[in-house]
């Protein structure tokens, strides 16, 4: 063991088996921290069947509010507006909450202070006792933003929870895509593990948040889960690998004891058999990886220039 | 029509269906690939490509000599992006999230406009003809919607130009990005009508359920696609997904059964549709079934609670 490391579990394509293989590990790993930063749509806490021992609120994005009794119908918030959320409706001036970026421009540049900025509950989060530790977790309210902030607040107390109890590995369920929570679960991490699966699509998308692991300068680990679906594409991964400097950690076949495992509310690796070996072993192998090593050989260039 | 292929959990299999309906949708159309972080459905309609477009953010990227530090760009900025270190302001224009606050406050005019790309668009035409633009978010960029807007926007153009051509405006087919924050509900919210992709899976129902809660809140038709469904030993799973669709009045518009010669031929990017003749059959039935669900919800009033649908150009 090489001292305190932060595993992001990420895979550009959704539906790859990003919780699975993370409940698995989170099952095998002794003294780690586990969070669920998939705050959009989370589902750790369906295996890890977490019991709170405290919850909070998650305000954030605040949103402008028109009050029509003080609006003079100046117009000025629309001209303002450069997401567009403000709507002219028979003369009268609104706010599309869901187009509102929250910005506050249109409230502290309106002449007669007509405008309120109200915070609102974006979700909630908790830090909860497992069978398998602490586990971070959250649930953004549906259809509402700021999940980037939200994975931030998680992160910073997942890592205070870490260092608490001393645990050597923090291990984070990230979520699918390249955008701004994925770039928020990748910051600061000491290594991201990329569950993929053999398909012309995964391959693509995974390159995708490769580049932006790349950019950041944090190492890649890839496991080929489902791999005997497409032997073929499974190879382009590895290729792709050492090609690219990332560490190939392994292949998961197809097995059913993944999706009884689910059913049951288990990790897969909670009962044994062919796949759970394989599991562990991938598993040690990741704990073995020295990420500092592999940074060294990534030749990546940093955030590209502003044009 | 404007119809959107969702889901709350990614790997549903969004691309798969908004693919092959692509394929066999029985009135004009304009495939449309929204899901612009992880784009896929390339992949499967094997499209010639216009040179694509590039999208920009306007951002503050200098500052001139009239600057007097006065801090009040930093003050209205609420991203990050500018900061003040003694008598200097420093900008960070990779936080910026184009609100353009600080232009507007700053009592000197002493900031320059500059651009970030947030990414492109790309027209083309399908391997089968059928019109398609997509999306794809620069490597490294934080910010999803703005780009996914001008990508729905010249979806949109693209409409009405071939309205103009052909005389019937062809309906959009658009493959959203998962989840059910800000990517997906940008996307959803310019549709007139919403599949949700199911995947029967616990995992997937949960998410499935979160996607309700998003996308019923919205004023759009909602259908729902049971993807690998009959999965050996999941009979129980199907059932939930089900009566969660017959409590709340959502039509299940299709089971697609899972098969592992679909599994291989999805790997290979082939369409579905043109596996075989039984699952070209299922997505045909599935097209007519969406025609009769989703029928007149183009029409004015239809579900107009607030005029968001005409904002769509």
């Amino acid at each position: 063991m090489r001292g305190f490391r932060e595993i992001v579990v990420i895979s550009g394509k959704g539906g790859t088996g990003k919780t699975s293989v993370c409940a698995a590990f989170a099952a095998l790993a002794r003294k780690a921290v586990v969070c669920d930063l998939d705050v959009d749509v989370p589902d750790l806490h369906i295996v890890l069947s977490p019991t709170p021992r405290e919850t909070h609120d998650f305000l954030g994005g605040n949103k402008a509010v028109i009050d029509q009794q003080a609006c003079v119908q100046c117009g000025q918030c629309r001209e303002l507006c450069r997401f567009g959320a403000v709507l002219e409706r028979d003369g009268s001036f609104e706010v599309d909450t869901l187009a509102c970026e929250g910005c506050g421009v249109c409230q502290t540049l309106c002449p007669q202070q007509a405008i309120a900025f109200p915070e609102a509950l974006c979700g909630t989060w908790s830090v909860s006792a497992t069978r398998f530790g602490t586990l971070v977790h959250a649930q953004l309210v549906p259809g509402q933003e700021n999940s980037g902030k939200l994975v931030q607040v998680l992160k910073t107390r997942a890592r205070e929870e870490a260092e608490k109890e001393g645990a050597s590995i923090l291990l984070c369920d990230g979520s699918p895509g390249i955008g701004c929570p994925v770039i928020a679960s990748l910051s600061g991490a000491s290594l991201a593990c990329a569950v993929v699966e053999p398909t012309l699509s995964g391959l693509h998308d995974f390159q995708r948040v490769a580049g932006v692991c790349r950019q950041f300068r944090i190492p890649v680990a890839v496991i080929v889960n489902r791999a005997d679906l497409n032997p073929e594409a499974a190879g382009e991964f590895r290729k792709l690998c050492s090609r690219e400097g990332h560490a190939f950690l392994g292949e998961i076949p197809f097995d059913p004891a993944f999706p009884q495992a689910c059913v049951q509310g288990l990790a897969v690796t909670e009962r044994d058999g062919p796949c759970q070996r394989r599991i562990r072993q991938i598993w040690d192998r990741l704990l073995a990886l020295d990420p500092a090593a592999l940074r060294g050989q990534r030749q990546g260039p940093l955030l590209k220039p502003l044009s | 029509m404007r119809i959107a292929i969702a889901s709350g959990k990614g790997g549903a299999g969004k691309t798969c269906v908004a693919a092959s309906l692509s394929r066999v949708w029985p009135r004009p159309r304009i495939a449309v690939d929204a899901d612009v972080e992880a784009p896929n459905l390339h992949i499967f309609l094997q499209p010639v490509l216009d040179a694509p477009e590039p999208w920009h953010l306007a951002v503050p990227a200098g500052l001139t000599s009239a600057c007097t530090a006065c801090g009040a760009c930093r003050d209205i900025c609420r991203y990050s992006a500018i900061a003040r270190f003694g008598k200097k302001i420093k900008l960070f224009p990779d936080m910026c999230h184009g609100c353009g606050g600080c232009f507007a406050v700053c009592p000197e005019q002493a900031l320059t406009e500059g651009k970030r790309e947030l990414g492109s668009v790309a027209r083309g035409k399908a391997a089968f003809g059928v019109p398609y633009i997509e999306g794809a978010t620069r490597v490294g960029e934080v910010m999803t919607p703005p780009l996914l807007r001008r990508l729905l926007a010249c979806a949109g153009e693209m409409a009405q130009a071939n309205a103009r051509a052909q005389g019937a405006e062809p309906d959009l087919i658009c493959d959203c990005p998962p989840g059910v924050s800000c990517p997906a509900v940008t996307a959803a919210r310019h549709a007139q009508a919403l599949v949700m992709v199911a995947d029967p899976t616990p995992f997937g129902f949960h998410d499935f359920t979160l996607a309700w809660q998003a996308f019923s809140q919205l004023p759009l038709k909602l259908g729902c696609v049971i993807n690998r469904a009959a999965m050996p030993g999941n009979a129980g799973g199907d059932e939930r997904v089900r009566a969660f669709c017959r409590e709340r009045g959502l039509p299940v518009l299709a089971e697609l059964p899972f098969e592992r010669e679909a599994a291989l031929a999805y790997s290979q990017g082939r369409l579905l549709a043109d596996i075989s003749p039984a699952w070209r059959q299922r997505f045909e039935e599935l097209a007519a079934r969406m025609l009769e669900a989703f029928r007149n919800c183009d029409q004015a009033g239809c579900l107009d609670k607030g005029g968001r649908h005409a904002r769509l150009s």
